[in-house]
């Protein structure tokens, strides 16, 4: 995913997971997200920079519906999720089908007070999994895929709070992934980590990628260098610039984006 | 200063006196207790199981339904339910005890008598009823507190894969807030054992090994109670078998107390 | 990777029928507290309002229902409070202040901690025993008003204490170094700005403790109130000097709860209406004075903002 001869060829293959249209969000009368359309394309990882308070968290989690557990808040436009063409902002939506389908990853990593196979196991119980020996080969994999299975297949049944930070935050990208979910969002996942989980996270999301689509938000643009296909710069509520991440970095096409990424402001 | 000369003080009293007859304190894990009635078989086992009895009758109510409200007034109540629901809980275990005592023997008992009509008039349901239903505003509250504390981002982390709130709530939140559950529950148990006045009108005062909550009985506390009533001659055993059952029931109470600080204390460092 | 299917959406349905249900139970709980408030209010209401009338306050109780009043009770409550809050409040305020003012963090401040909380979690009996062998014998105060009113001191204590230790936190620390600032000593900054701050506060918690006091029983019956008290005590006021006379504190007596338990035990109707009526004049003054509590802890919040 370099090269621009390459990827454009390779462009028409592309196919996007996520479409969001005209989207604004308010929190009351407050309008924190202002008209945003862009692709979010499928087995890519596409990061949302910008300065703090730019509304990068905000727009993040309208993908999950999180905003639905706070009073007052409201969505307008749609956000449209393929294969099924369903937006999944409409009012007839449940948004407990919706965060089936997405899974998100939060900041400072937040395992619950169980043992860490029963963290991986969450998600499979909420949805009624019963079956013991699908549940454990479901965790099995989840925690190979998320890297850390050798570290901790002999302590599956120990308290989560046990494991380090790193750990810890790769566990709970193991509990997201263990329900198979189409759309993967992360939160500034390393911003509470040290260089060295970081970049083992890193790691893990370029893995992770051929089999799901990323939406990742960060304030490392470095980071987002590294790790992501697409890029969206947003500021104050609004989406800037999307492009091809090497395309935008190297070259932005808005003097607004070059000033952020230059550190003309943060 | 002062309150540390009291309760050492409770202590040292009591313990003065019971080493008035200590040789008798022999006999305190036993049967015989000095005969203040015919019946000779009057140990402590006969007041404990009134004392139990009754407790268990309060908690069977009070643990469950104090824990449901607390559940529902931390994660599902709208705000100004809360805010209503708390001032009223205050409210109703401010009511003096005798008056819940009144209530059992003339209000509940004659309601349960209409389902069961061999109830007898003075029995250990009626008072553990009530007394369940006067402990319920304190297991409710610090559960409400305990559960409260327990961060956001778990609950988060809870609905963002896909669980309702009823999920979120028994699978992350009650295990997260357990030791500030367990204290309120240890609080409860400790005012239940404490309780006096209501198992003194509605479960009557007369002795009565049992533990079948349909009969009548008295626990350590309503022993001391009649006893008190009555006229007791002061340096007279029978005089000394009340501080034997308070130094009892003291223990016991403050192994609780303890117990439950230290739970409240993790639960706050927790967080 | 597929969207919901009719499985997975039928099992999220029941989830959330589930959960209705649950926060239905949830409210039933709660409206079980409000009913059985309601319940005994009305009960005691219905049954005892007959009885509630001038001669029902100043009638001393009586073998005849109907002539029986509560004076003697209510008296003895009113005096025994008196006594309560006079040893109560001294002692209870300058061991907060202290603690929160003075006391440094060593393990004897850490030991004082424990003891109050200790203290607070005490079966109110155990209270009356205490008082019963040290009050009424080893100090020879005999089973009278002062060690009612010593008594139900020590039990509110904790209250009054805890009550103080947050009035005074929630002075700010600005203030306090102002008074410094201007050459105070700690003495003069307590009684000149901690206090006087902090006295609607400590008021509030004062009021929450005597409604308290005020309902107890059982140590009260167990330090040897009487029964059946059909007398005031001595008045405090004589006709000779020394014109003040503490005669009254040493008289035996009963208190509201008491009688009212006392009336309750009688199997006759009439007695019992009685009770009724004495038990809604006992929750009618716990309930004023908690709500005034409330309305004070109020009017302060918005009152003084630091």
């Amino acid at each position: 995913m370099s090269a621009p001869e390459t990827f454009m060829e390779q462009r028409t293959a592309l196919a996007a997971k996520a479409e969001v249209r005209q989207l604004d969000f308010y929190y009351g009368d407050f309008r924190a997200l202002k008209s945003i359309s862009m692709p979010v394309y499928e087995r890519h990882v596409t990061a949302l920079i910008g300065p703090s308070g730019c509304g990068k968290s905000t727009f993040l989690r309208c993908f999950n519906r999180m905003h639905d557990l706070y009073p007052g808040n409201r969505y307008s436009g749609e956000i449209v999720l393929q294969p099924d063409n369903a937006d999944l902002l409409a009012r007839g939506v449940d948004p407990i089908e919706v965060r089936m389908r997405v899974g998100m990853v939060f900041q400072k990593p937040n395992p619950f007070p169980k043992s860490v196979f029963e963290n991986v196991a969450y998600g499979l119980r909420v949805r009624g999994e019963g079956s013991r020996r699908r549940i454990e080969e479901k965790v099995e994999q989840a925690l190979n895929d998320a890297a850390l299975w050798d570290e901790v297949k002999d302590r599956l049944h120990q308290p989560a709070y046990n494991l380090s930070g790193g750990q810890q935050q790769r566990l709970c990208i193991a509990r997201a992934l263990a329900t198979d979910p189409e759309l993967l969002l992360f939160d500034e996942p390393t911003s509470a980590l040290d260089p060295i989980a970081t970049s083992s996270i890193e790691e893990l999301i370029h893995d992770l990628k051929q089999r799901i689509t990323i939406l990742i938000v960060t304030h490392n643009m470095q980071q987002a260098a590294r790790v992501s296909d697409f890029t969206a710069y947003m500021y104050l509520g609004e989406l800037i610039e999307y492009g091809v991440t090497d395309e935008l970095f190297i070259k932005p096409a808005k003097k607004q984006t070059e000033d952020y990424i230059t550190g003309r402001f943060g | 200063m002062f309150t540390t000369v009291g309760i050492v003080y409770i202590l040292v009293k009591e313990s003065v006196v019971f080493f008035q007859h200590v040789p008798l304190a022999l006999f305190l894990g036993d049967r015989q207790w000095t005969p203040l009635f015919d019946d000779a078989h009057f140990g402590i086992v006969v007041l404990l199981s009134g004392t139990l009895t009754s407790s268990a009758v309060a908690l069977a109510i009070a643990i469950p339904l104090g824990t449901i409200i607390a559940i529902y007034l931390s994660e599902f109540a709208p705000f100004r339910l809360r805010e209503s629901a708390k001032p009223f809980l205050e409210l109703l275990g401010g009511v003096p005890t005798i008056v819940y005592g009144y209530f059992a023997l003339l209000f509940v008992t004659p309601l349960l008598q209409k389902i069961y009509p061999g109830l007898p008039g003075f029995n250990l349901l009626s008072a553990g009823i009530v007394m369940g239903i006067m402990i319920i505003p304190y297991v409710s509250s610090i559960s409400e507190d305990a559960m409260r504390a327990v961060p956001m981002a778990l609950r988060e982390g809870s609905y963002a894969m896909g669980a309702t709130k009823l999920q979120t709530a028994l699978r992350v939140v009650v295990p997260a807030a357990f030791s500030g559950l367990a204290s309120a529950y240890i609080l409860g148990i400790s005012r239940a054992v404490g309780e006096t006045m209501i198992v003194a009108v509605a479960a009557g005062m007369q002795p009565n090994l049992t533990f079948n909550p349909l009969e009548p009985a008295a626990t350590i506390t309503t022993y001391i109670v009649q006893v008190a009533l009555g006229d007791l001659p002061h340096g007279s055993v029978g005089y000394q078998t009340i501080f034997a059952a308070g130094l009892t029931l003291m223990l016991f109470t403050l192994a609780c107390n303890i117990a439950g600080h230290l739970l409240r204390k993790r639960f706050r460092e927790a967080y | 990777m597929k969207p919901i299917e009719a499985p997975l959406r039928r099992e999220i349905q029941r989830r959330k029928r589930t959960q209705t249900l649950f926060a239905a139970l949830g409210l039933v709980a709660l409206m079980l507290g409000v009913l059985t408030f309601a319940a005994l209010f009305a009960e005691m209401a219905w049954n005892g309002f007959a009885r509630l009338d001038w001669s029902f306050f100043t009638h001393f109780p009586s073998r005849r229902a109907a002539q029986a009043g509560i004076l003697s009770a209510w008296v003895g409550s009113t005096l025994v409070m008196l006594v309560t809050a006079i040893v109560a409040v001294p002692l209870g305020v300058a061991a907060g202040v202290y603690l929160e003012e003075y006391a440094g963090k060593n393990w004897l401040t850490d030991l004082i901690e424990i003891n109050i909380t200790n203290l607070a979690g005490v079966p109110s009996i155990v209270y009356g025993l205490l008082a019963l062998g040290l009050f009424v014998y080893q100090f020879g105060f005999g089973q009278s008003i002062l060690s009612a009113g010593l008594t139900l001191a020590l039990l509110i204590l904790p209250v009054v204490i805890v009550a103080t230790r947050e009035a005074v936190r929630a002075i700010p620390q600005s203030i306090r170094e102002g008074s410094y600032a201007l050459g105070a000593t700690q003495w003069q900054t307590v009684r000149y700005h901690i206090l006087p701050y902090s006295s609607p506060g400590i008021l509030t918690g004062v009021i929450i403790g005597l409604a308290r006091a005020i309902g107890e029983t059982a140590p009260i019956i167990t330090i040897g109130a009487l029964t059946f008290i059909a007398f005031l005590p001595p008045s405090p006021l004589k006709a000779e000097p020394p014109y003040l006379s503490f005669e009254w504190l040493f008289s035996p007596f009963t208190v509201m709860p008491i009688q009212m338990f006392n009336w309750t035990s009688r199997p006759e109707a009439a007695f019992q209406a009685n009770a009724a009526a004495a038990g809604f004049v006992l929750v009618l003054m716990t309930l004023a004075m908690n709500g005034v509590a409330i309305w004070l802890r109020y009017r302060l919040r918005s009152r003084i903002k630091w």
